[in-house]
């Protein structure tokens, strides 16, 4: 409680993000060196990127391309001119004392992006108030060698796509679920591989708070050093907490960056310095305004897959499958293209749905990737279509795809080999009966005097007689007909 | 290679030594008789086979060093050539050395190299001009028939005037900057300096044209520059722009200037009257975007990675200590004043208004050419070349510039041709043309230089 009387629940959270995503591109931003990651320090180097004397960029226009296919995702406005712009700090990994990025004329502006359904089922959407093309900044290698600090430039000229937010979202997790909407769209676009723990996605949230009801946006602070999406909302929340106390005792906030400590749990203000750059913007006068026409722009977007929104609907007109089954088979492309694949082959989408979700994700997750499983998806829908029509029981399915994720082997080669196609021989599924029967003449015996319960634990001795190959049902049959008859 | 034999002697000669012109900073003569070795080894040689050249100690060579006349820079060499010396050196020319220069091309006088000033060969006494001084030294003191210089705000052209040379500063865009140390990137263009005007035009010939690797060189054709030359200059109008010709211009100069319209209406051409209302605003607006520009390019030397580091206690210190110790005090100023007109609150007062200005000076060149004028001649500089000492007020030297970096802002190109002298002092008229018409411009300076052997 403070003077004022008022608690945390009397204040609302206000946040924006800003997040990089690097761009998939083969080349740096501004020079031919290689983009990959993990090669040998300062291996992709050149003096463009090196920034040595008298060298300068050339704008790879296949960045170009991927950023306005982001844009696009991102229902933004794609500019027609936009313009480069020289950021000035000095840093020893940033080598020109600069960073080319955009400033106020960006690639792309007024997007939107949908991260939910309210409660009434309309959808919240947060909106984007712009995409900008930028280059990345090489990395300062502090624990390398004792006393110094040494320089890795590979990452030097890297492209970037930094998508702002408005400060639409109100609670940690608004801000989760726009970041993991945000991951998806990216994904499905292929620009990025957007993967926060190896660096290709970034977040840095500015966060505000303010009495409920309250128009007037506070005074916000920046949080840095994020590094996983449940570590920007934890650290939302221990920031809204600090500000939420400053405010009730009757302070003010004060505008600065806040680091976030993932092991202590705790934001701490960055130094001074880190947070009150005049970074100096101008026009970068070594390249020309981006001018892309109309007609170019709109070609793009013809490049653009269909995205997840898109997707979710199509598969529940197409498949007439549960949101929760949506939401699992659209978590990413690949997963999708597998189960529509196996849906297609097989037509049964509902079965389909069933196996990728359990039985395909358990592979998944015991770290096989879509790509390299030996089971493709025309195998399981074969396997399917030989469930349904009895080939296989269930049971014998279940040991078929085990042996076929391992294998990559067609499911029916496996069933021959293994001796796992269900009997259909009624003389074989009679013999099977009476050697049951003949085993076991208690149960035999109160069964044929009306004991209905143990229908279902002759059945199951039978199938253990059959090593699994007897049809249930038929074997179901054979026995009620049986009892019926009093034998 | 005799003729590079002959460069070297000269340099011996004139250049060498505490009394000499100290013109040339850098050289290797084992490597130039080498490559002019090679080159007359090829059977078709190119447009310069054998030619000697010196070029600019802020353009990028591979042997020699490229310190752009700076502490800061001192023994570094750089891993790549610019496209310029590849250009000249595939043509047969060949490198002889790295010239003095004002440091980062900050001055007009080439007082303000880490390495000493360069003398004028005309009268030791007197400044060569800057900031490309060396290279202008280096043609009127007969070591080189070719130099390369580069310009931001006049920085060919009133060297050219000042050591009776030809310079010239081609369109923004028509050369490639690729491996030119930036200063001002947005009004920085390589320029050549000529004996006569061919030397300029067959060297400009060479070096032009798009290079992928500058994303402002433009995708132009390059006329033969060198076939301008014409007795006839028929229908050609030549305009002269008032504000060029103040009252307070020295008469002297004046003078030679009535002269040279004579010489050019002699020939054919028609001189009028023409208003460039905007040009007294081109030096305030210069001031403003050249420091801003240079603020940011000079940022890359702070001690990290190549040139001079001074250790210090923390990054910062080290940052500091570095760039104090290798900076000279006018690439300070220049860099405090850039800083601070980009600064936020200040943007728009300075920088941005000036970004405006500049539209306007740009705008008063092209309607000037759209009346009809295919040239503006104009004095090259307000002055002869100066003593050693005579500008001590940073402001006072900065007025040097005030004919020449209209071009720049407005990046049209311009030439300066010698005119006359007075007292022995040479004296530039400057020739100025549309965008990438560099061909008029030569069709001028070439006719200029004729109708002055004819007097002479």
């Amino acid at each position: 409680m403070s003077a004022h009387g008022r608690t945390i629940a009397d204040y609302e959270m206000v946040v924006g993000l800003e997040v990089h995503v690097q761009l998939l591109t083969r080349t740096k931003a501004f020079c031919s060196c290689s983009s990959a990651y993990g090669a040998a320090p300062n291996a992709n180097t050149c003096p463009v990127c090196l920034a040595l004397p008298g060298a300068l960029p050339v704008l790879n226009e296949e960045a170009v391309r991927l950023a306005v296919l982001a844009a696009h995702a991102l229902e933004a406005t794609v500019n027609e001119t936009s313009i480069f712009a020289r950021k000035n700090y000095f840093y020893p990994d940033l080598p020109k004392g600069y960073q080319i990025s955009q400033f106020d004329k960006p690639l792309a502006e007024h997007g939107k992006l949908v991260i939910g359904t309210n409660a009434d089922g309309t959808p919240i959407t947060v909106r984007i108030t712009r995409v900008h093309m930028e280059e990345d900044a090489g990395k300062s290698v502090h624990d390398r060698y004792a006393g110094v600090t040494a320089i890795d430039l590979n990452r030097s000229g890297v492209p970037l796509i930094e998508i702002v937010s408005e400060p639409d979202m109100r609670s940690s997790v608004e801000a989760g679920a726009y970041l993991r909407a945000l991951k998806q769209v990216i994904e499905y676009t292929g620009v990025s591989d957007a993967n926060m723990e190896e660096g290709s996605l970034r977040v840095d949230a500015n966060v505000s708070a303010r009495l409920r009801g309250e128009t007037k946006l506070g005074t916000k602070t920046e949080v840095k050093n994020l590094n996983s999406f449940s570590g920007v909302e934890r650290a939302l929340e221990v920031e809204f907490a600090r500000q939420v106390e400053v405010l009730a005792s009757g302070g003010t906030i004060t505008q600065q960056t806040m680091l976030w400590d993932a092991n202590r749990g705790e934001v701490r203000p960055a130094r001074s310095k880190e947070g009150s750059h005049d970074y100096r913007y101008f026009p970068e006068p070594d390249l020309p305004p981006l001018q892309l026409a109309r007609a170019w722009i709109d070609q793009a977007r013809v490049a653009l897959p269909e995205l997840p929104a898109a997707k979710r609907t199509r598969f529940a007109t197409e498949y007439n499958l549960t949101p929760a089954e949506i939401e699992v088979l659209t978590a990413d492309v690949p997963l999708a293209a597998y189960f529509e694949e196996v849906a297609r082959v097989d037509g049964d989408a509902k079965g389909a749905a069933n196996w990728v979700i359990r039985d395909v994700r358990q592979l998944l997750n015991s770290g096989a990737t879509l790509a390299t499983l030996k089971l493709r998806p025309t195998s399981l829908a074969q396997l399917l279509t030989m469930v349904r029509d009895n080939t296989v029981s269930h049971a014998a399915a279940t040991k078929i795809f085990a042996i076929a994720s391992e294998s990559g082997d067609g499911p029916l080669d496996i069933a021959k080999r293994e001796g796992l196609l269900q009997e259909r021989n009624e003389n074989a599924l009679v013999g099977w009966v009476d050697q049951v029967l003949a085993e076991n003449p208690d149960v035999a015996a109160r069964f044929r005097s009306g004991d209905k319960k143990l229908l279902g634990v002759l059945v199951g001795l039978v199938m253990k007689a059959s090593k699994g190959r007897a049809d249930p049902k038929a074997i179901n049959q054979l026995l009620s007909a049986r009892a019926a008859a009093g034998e | 290679m005799n003729a590079v034999r002959d460069a070297f002697e000269r340099m011996a000669e004139v250049d060498a030594g505490p009394t000499g012109l100290n013109c040339i900073l850098w050289t290797d003569e084992q490597r130039a008789l080498a490559d002019a070795a090679a080159v007359e080894a090829i059977p078709s040689a190119g447009a310069l086979a054998g030619v000697p050249f010196v070029a600019k100690d802020n353009i990028a060579t591979t042997h020699l060093q490229t310190t752009c006349g700076s502490r800061i820079l001192e023994g570094y060499v750089s891993p790549y050539e610019a496209t310029v010396i590849t250009r000249l050196r595939d043509a047969g020319a060949v490198l002889v050395g790295k010239t003095n220069m004002d440091e980062f091309a900050m001055g007009s006088s080439n007082e303000h190299s880490a390495w000493g000033p360069v003398l004028n060969p005309v009268d030791r006494t007197r400044v060569p001009g800057g900031s490309s001084g060396g290279s202008a030294a280096s043609v009127a003191a007969g070591i080189v028939r070719i130099a390369l210089g580069s310009e931001t705000g006049g920085s060919v052209r009133q060297p050219a005037s000042y050591c009776g040379v030809v310079g010239v500063k081609p369109t923004y865009g028509r050369v490639s900057r690729f491996g030119l140390v930036a200063f001002a990137s947005s009004l920085d263009q390589v320029g050549v300096f000529g004996t006569m005007v061919k030397d300029a035009a067959v060297a400009l010939e060479v070096i032009a044209g798009r290079d992928a690797r500058d994303a402002t060189s433009a995708d132009c054709p390059v006329d033969r520059y060198s076939a301008a030359h014409t007795n006839d200059l028929k229908g050609v109008v030549i305009g002269k722009p008032r504000e060029y010709f103040p009252k307070s211009l020295d008469p002297r100069i004046a003078k030679l200037c009535e002269d040279a319209l004579d010489a050019l209406r002699a020939r054919g051409a028609e001189v009028r009257e023409v208003s460039l209302p905007h040009t007294d605003l081109a030096i305030p607006v210069y001031y403003i975007i050249a420091p801003a520009e240079a603020s940011s390019n000079l940022a890359r030397f702070d001690g990290v990675r190549y040139g001079l580091r001074v250790e210090a206690n923390g990054l910062r210190e080290m940052y500091e200590a570095t760039r104090t110790r290798g900076f000279g005090p006018e690439v300070t100023r220049r860099i405090l004043l850039g800083t601070y007109v980009l600064s936020a609150g200040y943007y728009d007062a300075y920088y941005r208004k000036a970004q405006e200005v500049r539209t306007l000076i740009a705008q008063d060149f092209r309607e000037a050419f759209d009346s009809g004028v295919h040239l503006l001649f104009t004095p090259t500089t307000p002055s002869v070349a100066f003593e050693f000492g005579a500008k001590s007020d940073p402001y006072e030297m900065y007025l040097n510039d005030i004919f020449t970096a209209t071009a720049n802002l407005a990046g049209v190109p311009a030439i300066s041709v010698p005119i006359g002298d007075i007292e022995g002092l040479p004296v530039g008229g400057q020739l100025i043309a549309r965008h990438f018409d560099e061909q008029m411009m030569f069709r001028g300076a070439f006719a200029l230089e004729a109708a002055r052997a004819e007097v002479s």
